[in-house]
């Protein structure tokens, strides 16, 4: 009997039904420690997941949005040239666990860009494969700000199930049907909790540092602003910002052709590359790394906004923790809004 | 830090310069700072903590282009500088090149020769983890060897931070964005990611500083400094210090040795 969608789990218990989930069949993305840094990776054993991170190094966006995806396959012969299209009956059932709220709610842009016009196939048929264990916060460091991007450390928005550390247990939220279906198949693993779970009272303070519908209002009349040349004077132009992001989704195609046959292949792209928006032509719109940057934000806290009624951040602050020149986007939007 | 501050206000006070490239206070560690007029030379700070490379920014020429340029150089950076030099990349009359002791006094250099003077009555900065890891590395066998750089390398994700931090990867046209004929396939994959860094370090061969830049601006940690490393040992080993301009990568002699190829 499941009270107000919410559960309780041991320890013990989450571990029992994480190696269930395995056994059943399911592939599971879980945080793996590698040194001072935590990871995710495909995982066939529960005893290699560590939960002591503040923040994975990468998102769990790679799920639904590989860093190369292929997209389809050709062969040519005497003239005539035969497809393979995308094929998703390989793709396996997945559960992400560990993920923090900031992690299932970038899902939602992610989603929004890969729904905009065109439903994107690939991206769909692995998000609708993948059931999200998220894990609230219960603590926060410095580069942290999503609750100045409407989010939080206990948010449940993107996940199916949420867990909050209580003192002793784990408070779970079922979220949606594909969560409670994951709960009910192993419903064994879980208690009912005790009537009073205080699970804000366990949630880390995240201070909010700008207003995203202000931040939004400024940009717009920004474009030209000389502000984009001081922010990004130490940009090296690198991609390690829009890779970590759970939000972002620019892409390139790439072609991997061995004689008369091939695949098309779809790869991570940064606009902090000189060559991202290249034309063929040898003109590049966006030719300074000042306009590159200016890119980046307007993009997530303009356009996206404006068009998809979403914004392209989260407030992980991963794109700060891995910048080498320390580009942090908090402070930058914080001196504009 | 206050002799720093003061000798940079006076420089911009006196016209000598039009941009000062230093460090200020980061979110965790220090970080570059461009400096325009002289006021905000008092957020400019120099101390053992601020080991970025700053010599990657005096080839960008949208930020230094036509500009008098000041910079504070740590012990790495003036060795990066020392090779832009001598590889032409740098007019001696738009720099003023400035180190800064461990005692914190600053130290002006007015030439290349007085750089390399100072880098070969220096030590280099002890790394005592990277001293660590090298030994661990050399001590496996080549099949270890291959998996653990096969385990590194299956992470990167071609971010190419390692590259965009380094102070010799000044090219604008690197040759991974070259694709006609494409020489290394442009997705990330644990073959394509092992050819790029084969192709990053034979590139820095007789160049690289081993400032470390690369490894530490890599978000994944893999630690891709220590085949720059490697490599600055085996060139040292094999061709000696170079007293010229010339270099192991771009140099041919007819006595080369070629007993390496089978």
């Amino acid at each position: 009997m499941i009270h107000n969608n919410c559960l309780q789990i041991t320890d013990k218990g989450l571990k029992d039904w994480l190696a269930k989930i395995i056994a059943g069949g399911k592939q599971l993305y879980a945080p793996v420690r590698e040194g001072d840094k935590t990871a995710f990776k495909w995982l066939d054993s529960v005893a290699e997941i560590s939960m002591e991170h503040i923040q994975t190094t990468q998102s769990a966006k790679a799920v639904a949005f590989p860093r190369a995806e292929k997209l389809f396959s050709y062969q040519k012969e005497k003239g005539a040239v035969t497809l393979q299209d995308y094929n998703p009956d390989n793709l396996s059932e997945t559960v992400i666990f560990g993920l923090h709220p900031c992690d299932a709610a970038g899902f939602r842009p992610l989603g929004s860009i890969f729904n905009w016009d065109t439903p994107d196939k690939p991206y769909n048929e692995r998000r609708k494969r993948m059931t999200l264990i998220t894990v609230s916060c219960t603590k926060s460091d410095e580069f942290c700000f999503c609750t100045s991007v409407n989010g939080g450390p206990g948010n449940t928005e993107g996940s199916d199930i949420l867990l909050t550390p209580l003192k002793k247990d784990y408070l779970v939220e079922i979220i949606t049907e594909k969560g409670q279906k994951l709960v009910e198949a192993y419903q064994s693993c879980f208690d009912t909790p005790p009537e009073n779970s205080d699970k804000e009272a366990c949630l880390a303070k995240v201070p909010v540092r700008f207003s995203p519908e202000e931040v939004s209002r400024k940009l717009s009349g920004m474009f030209e602003s000389k502000v984009w040349e001081t922010q990004s004077e130490r940009c090296l132009g690198c991609g390690a910002c829009a890779f970590v992001c759970p939000a972002c989704a620019c892409f390139d195609i790439q072609e991997n052709s061995k004689g008369n046959s091939g695949d098309r292949l779809r790869c991570w792209d940064s606009c902090g590359f000189s060559l991202f928006t290249l034309h063929t032509s040898g003109h590049n719109p966006r030719s300074t790394q000042s306009q590159r940057w200016r890119q980046r934000l307007m993009h997530k806290f303009s356009y996206m906004p404006d068009r998809l009624s979403v914004i392209g951040c989260t407030g992980c602050g991963r794109c700060s923790r891995a910048c080498p020149v320390d580009m942090n986007i908090a402070e930058h939007l914080a001196d504009i809004g | 830090m206050r002799e720093l501050q003061d000798t940079v206000k006076a420089l911009f006070d006196k016209g000598e310069i039009d941009l000062f490239i230093g460090y200020e206070k980061g979110t965790r560690t220090p970080r570059p700072f461009f400096v325009h007029k002289a006021e905000d030379a008092e957020n400019l700070i120099f101390d053992a903590a601020c080991s970025g490379n700053l010599a990657v920014y005096l080839t960008r020429k949208d930020l230094t282009g036509g500009k008098k340029t000041g910079i504070s150089a740590s012990y790495y950076a003036l060795k990066s500088i020392a090779q832009l030099f001598d590889e032409n990349q740098l007019k001696a009359e738009n720099l003023r090149i400035f180190g800064v002791s461990e005692e914190g006094s600053v130290q002006f250099f007015d030439s290349v020769a007085a750089i390399k003077q100072h880098l070969s009555a220096t030590p280099p900065p002890a790394k005592p983890d990277e001293d660590e890891l090298v030994g661990k590395i050399n001590a496996m066998t080549a099949s270890e060897r291959w998996k653990f750089w096969s385990d590194e390398l299956s992470k990167c994700f071609k971010c190419y931070a390692c590259r965009a931090a380094c102070p010799m990867c000044y090219c604008t046209k690197c040759i991974v964005e070259v694709n006609r004929p494409q020489w290394i396939q442009p997705w990330a994959s644990t073959l394509s990611n092992m050819e790029w860094q084969i192709n990053r370090v034979m590139h820095l061969a007789g160049r690289c500083s081993d400032c470390g830049s690369c490894g530490t601006a890599c978000p994944l940690g893999i630690p891709v400094h220590l085949l720059t490393h490697k490599m600055s040992e085996t060139v040292k080993e094999h061709f000696g210090v170079s007293e010229t301009k010339e270099n192991v990568l771009s140099t041919f002699k007819p006595d080369d040795k070629e007993n390496f190829i089978h």
